[in-house]
């Protein structure tokens, strides 16, 4: 499987425990930065309120997992495995890395 | 189908409530014809109205009318036409199919010559009331006739008016019908110290009139001189009605009912003090209101009965807790006497001190709740534990009754906690235990906690803390970040509990701008784009407004800014403008107009003041008092931007007619001819409440310092999400405590809470003109870090009513 990388932002541009959307190609993915720095990538979309809302939620834990919680209605979702800790849904997760201080997204 | 009910006191507005509850098909249409000019109110608390209550404040209909139901006061029922089934009042005939005689009882007045005379009185109704008050002023002395649970009331009244009071009782000892002789002398032991000289054994003969005194004399050649009389020696259920409609009724008096609380009529129904069920009357209201729920249930087609009533008793009479329940003598009776602290318990028990009986309590009912819970079964726990002052830990059978009132039993309790019943508030709303008299609140509360429902108050898995406790470390160790208390006193990393509420501690005690550094990612959405998100994704725009006063100029700025960037516009409940649809990256560009016209955040988005609302008051109005609007803009603009552990809302409203709804909000204020009236803890809202009358007639200066302190008490001691009046409720003594340490300053606070408001005062800027002015924290205003002004493709807006609503929301 080939993996296509898409630069989004530079790695300073983003806020410790904290996400911004990034378009894709076609897809929209929540970006986050970890408090460790480490990033995570996974789908924008909301799957139980159907907006693209995932990237502006708070970040944290719940056990040793790192989580993003909706804003819309506050189901806390892996940021390791895209799935939902409170609800039957699950989002995708991207791969994503830094290159040269710049943010890389990646689509198959 | 038409349902006429007789009489609106305390039995008949809980069957119309029960069946506005329970009647969610709508099948009857319900009229109320009530004699009193008021809606019904709480007759057992009726001294609270010299302790500064108003009628207002003791009625039960605070919600206002359920709705299909016409309630008719100052219209008593005049006769009863069975065969064509109508009532008939002096105003018009009711037809109905189905009627409840709610007449309750008048008092009884000793035969005694002179009974008639000036200056005697009965005490039953508010009216009742209102005349005592009027003659007492400006005399000195009052007798009760009657030592029961109404005499004592009566004598507290005339205490609290200020009258030398001695009460006069037939009966050997006080309240004859719950107390034995021993607890009965405990209690007068009790009550003379507080002044109130004691008759006991003691029958009124006559009275006689004297110029403008009155002569009491009694069987004992005792004559006693008073200003005033006051009937309270027990009540006759008004049953007039019925025996004039040719209804059976009670050897005795009393409307006779079968166990289905029927009459001789199917068609016509009795409950409370008026109905003599199987031939017994009852005088309290726990039997009422059971009586009122099986005639709810039989309208709707149930087949409840009454299956006899519980009459346990507790209450404070003049200061003192007394308590009765079930039989107060059995074959082997328990007790405790303590005349140096006023103490008196008794147990009554089988001959095998097997099985609990009943009981009397003088002095501290503590033990109540447990006790008449564990009635018909052993003594829960040590005996000697209850023969003395406090409430042993124990634990009740699953059949033990918890609250009396409503009938609700200790599994009820734990059926609805395992329903997911958190608290005491939850607990109450779904299954009505101590909603009543409260005394089982206690109960509630250690159940829960037997329960294991996470009566913790740790506030999530982060913090084993309080919002209370984090608040405390928060200010006095300094802390100024979100990390530097996580790692002190937490574990992980947070979450969307944890996180917006240090933000919000750190936003109250005043740490800069909310989106400053490291505080700007423990915002929630709103917080952190400064705007109400929607459900589309889309978010919501609220100019301040103050007061809800805005000139025309700035009304067209932001009809031009919705025009331009295609926002659907809506007035809010709270006298502002509400703009939504805006997209993240239209937010500065919006702002930027508002601000330029001279508009702020409105922080509608915010656990903050949101809005102080005002009627025109006294520059227009021809009712008003004062200027409504004035000090409603100050307010407003006093408290813009106080975080705090929920929403604030406010309203000013310039007369008693009340057009802001003040008593609806955190804090209301109305005016009055000399000042101003402020009231707390309203709310809207799941579950609406009235605020209460804190301050009454103060001036401008005083109502700002109370509502300052009052405002930052909240915000220091208040759980997360608690709003006003639920905090209130919380605190040990509730507006008693508030009172005391926001007013009288027992806690030392004040100055500290005043400090802490000024501050406050001094350093507000506004959140969103430092946004517009400050390039960092303008660029998170983007809809996708690599394509800043693309708008997200999947909003879309469709037109109702020539507006842009949400559309398409993929599924």
């Amino acid at each position: 499987m080939i993996v296509v990388w898409t630069p989004v932002c530079r790695f300073t541009d983003l806020l410790a425990e904290r996400g911004v959307a990034a378009l894709v190609g076609d897809a929209q993915v929540a970006v986050f930065r970890l408090h460790d720095d480490g990033l995570r990538a996974i789908g924008n979309r909301d799957p139980v309120s159907g907006a693209h809302v995932l990237s502006r939620g708070v970040v944290g834990t719940r056990g040793d997992r790192p989580v993003v919680a909706s804003p819309m209605h506050k189901q806390a979702y892996d940021l390791d495995t895209g799935e939902c800790l409170d609800a039957d849904a699950r989002v995708p997760v991207f791969p994503i890395r830094v290159r040269g201080g710049v943010v890389e997204v990646g689509t198959a | 189908m038409r349902l006429v009910v007789v009489g609106n006191g305390m039995v008949g507005q809980r069957l119309i409530e029960a069946l506005a509850a329970r009647d969610t098909e709508g099948r009857w249409s319900v009229t109320v014809l009530a004699e009193e000019h008021r809606r019904a109110y709480d007759r057992v608390r009726l001294s609270a109205y010299f302790e500064g209550a108003t009628a207002e404040e003791l009625t039960l209909a605070p919600a206002g009318v359920p709705s299909g139901t016409d309630i008719r006061l100052g219209e008593p029922a005049l006769s009863v036409d069975r065969a064509a089934r109508v009532v008939r009042t002096a105003a018009g005939a009711y037809p109905y199919d189905a009627l409840v005689l709610a007449t309750g009882s008048f008092p009884f007045v000793p035969p005694v010559p002179g009974r008639d005379a000036r200056g005697c009185f009965v005490y039953r109704t508010l009216d009742d009331l209102e005349a005592l008050r009027s003659y007492a002023s400006g005399r000195s002395s009052g007798i009760v006739v009657g030592g029961g649970l109404l005499g004592l009331e009566a004598a507290n009244a005339l205490r609290l008016l200020g009258l030398r009071t001695s009460v006069v009782e037939f009966a050997p000892h006080l309240m004859p019908m719950q107390l034995d002789a021993a607890g009965g002398a405990m209690l007068r032991r009790r009550i003379s110290e507080l002044g109130i000289a004691v008759h006991t054994g003691t029958a009124v003969t006559a009275l006689a009139t004297d110029g403008e005194r009155l002569r009491v004399d009694t069987a004992g050649d005792l004559a006693l001189d008073t200003d005033l009389v006051v009937f309270a020696a027990g009540v006759r259920p008004r049953d007039d009605l019925a025996r004039a409609a040719g209804l059976a009724v009670a050897e005795r008096g009393g409307i006779l009912v079968d166990d289905a609380l029927r009459t001789s009529d199917p068609a016509v129904y009795a409950v409370g003090e008026c109905a003599a069920v199987e031939g017994r009357c009852y005088g309290l209201v726990a039997p009422g209101y059971a009586m009122a729920d099986v005639v709810v249930d039989r309208l709707l087609g149930g087949t409840a009965c009454f299956g006899g009533a519980d009459t346990s008793t507790k209450l404070k009479l003049l200061g003192v807790d007394v308590a009765s329940f079930g039989q107060t003598a059995g074959a082997l009776d328990v007790v405790y006497a303590d005349p140096a602290n006023g103490l008196y318990a008794k147990l009554a028990l089988t001959d095998d001190a097997g099985t609990l009986l009943g009981g009397i309590l003088v002095g501290d009912a503590t033990a109540y709740g447990t006790l008449r819970a564990a009635v018909g079964g052993p003594v829960p726990g040590k005996l000697a534990d209850f023969l003395s002052a406090g409430a042993p830990d124990v634990a009740l059978p699953g059949h033990a009754q918890v609250c009396s009132c409503n009938n609700v039993t200790k599994d009820a309790v734990l059926a609805a906690i395992g329903d997911g019943c958190g608290d005491v508030p939850a607990v109450k709303a779904c299954t009505r235990a101590g909603t009543t008299c409260g005394s089982c609140v206690p109960l509630l509360k250690s159940l829960l906690a037997e329960a294991g429902v996470a009566q913790s108050t740790a506030l999530c898995e982060h913090f084993a803390y309080s919002r209370q406790e984090l608040f405390d470390l928060v200010r006095v160790r300094g802390i100024r970040t979100f990390s530097a208390l996580v790692s002190g006193y937490g574990r992980g990393r947070g979450c969307d509990i944890c996180k917006p509420t240090v933000a919000s501690i750190l936003a109250s005690l005043g740490n800069g701008h909310v989106l400053d550094g490291e505080q700007a990612a423990l915002q929630d959405t709103n917080d952190h784009f400064l705007a109400n998100i929607q459900r589309d994704g889309t978010y919501s725009v609220v100019p301040r407004i103050p007061g809800g006063e805005i000139t025309p100029e700035r009304l067209i700025v932001i009809g031009e800014v919705a025009r331009d960037f295609g926002l659907y516009t809506k007035i809010t409940g709270g006298q502002r403008i509400d703009l939504l649809g805006a997209r993240v990256e239209q937010l500065p560009d919006i702002w930027r107009r508002l601000v330029a016209a001279g508009f702020e955040s409105g922080h509608a988005y915010g656990k903050a003041l949101r809005t102080v609302k005002s009627c025109v008051g006294s520059t227009w109005c021809r009712y008003g008092v004062q200027d409504s609007v004035g000090l409603a803009v100050a307010l407003e603009l006093r408290y813009r931007g106080l975080r705090a552990p929920h929403k604030i809302k406010s309203a000013v409203s310039g007369c008693a007619r009340e057009c802001a709804e003040a008593r609806s909000k955190d804090f209301g204020i109305i005016a009055t001819e000399q000042g101003w009236n402020l009231y707390v803890g309203g709310n809207g809202g799941f579950r609406p409440r009235h605020a209460d009358l804190f301050l009454s007639d103060v001036d401008t200066d005083t109502l700002v310092r109370t509502v300052d302190r009052f405002l930052m008490y909240y915000i220091r001691t208040a759980d997360r999400l608690q709003r006003t009046a639920a905090w209130i409720e919380s605190l040990d003594g509730g507006l008693d405590h508030l009172r005391a340490v926001i007013v009288d300053d027992s806690l030392g606070l004040c100055a500290d809470l005043d400090e802490a408001m000024a501050r406050h005062v001094a350093s507000h800027t506004d959140e969103w003109r430092d946004v517009l002015e400050d390039p960092v924290k303008l660029r998170r205003f983007v809809s996708f870090v690599n394509a800043p002004s693309t708008p997200d493709p999947s909003i879309s807006f469709g037109s109702e009513r020539g507006q842009p609503v949400p559309l398409g929301m993929p599924s």
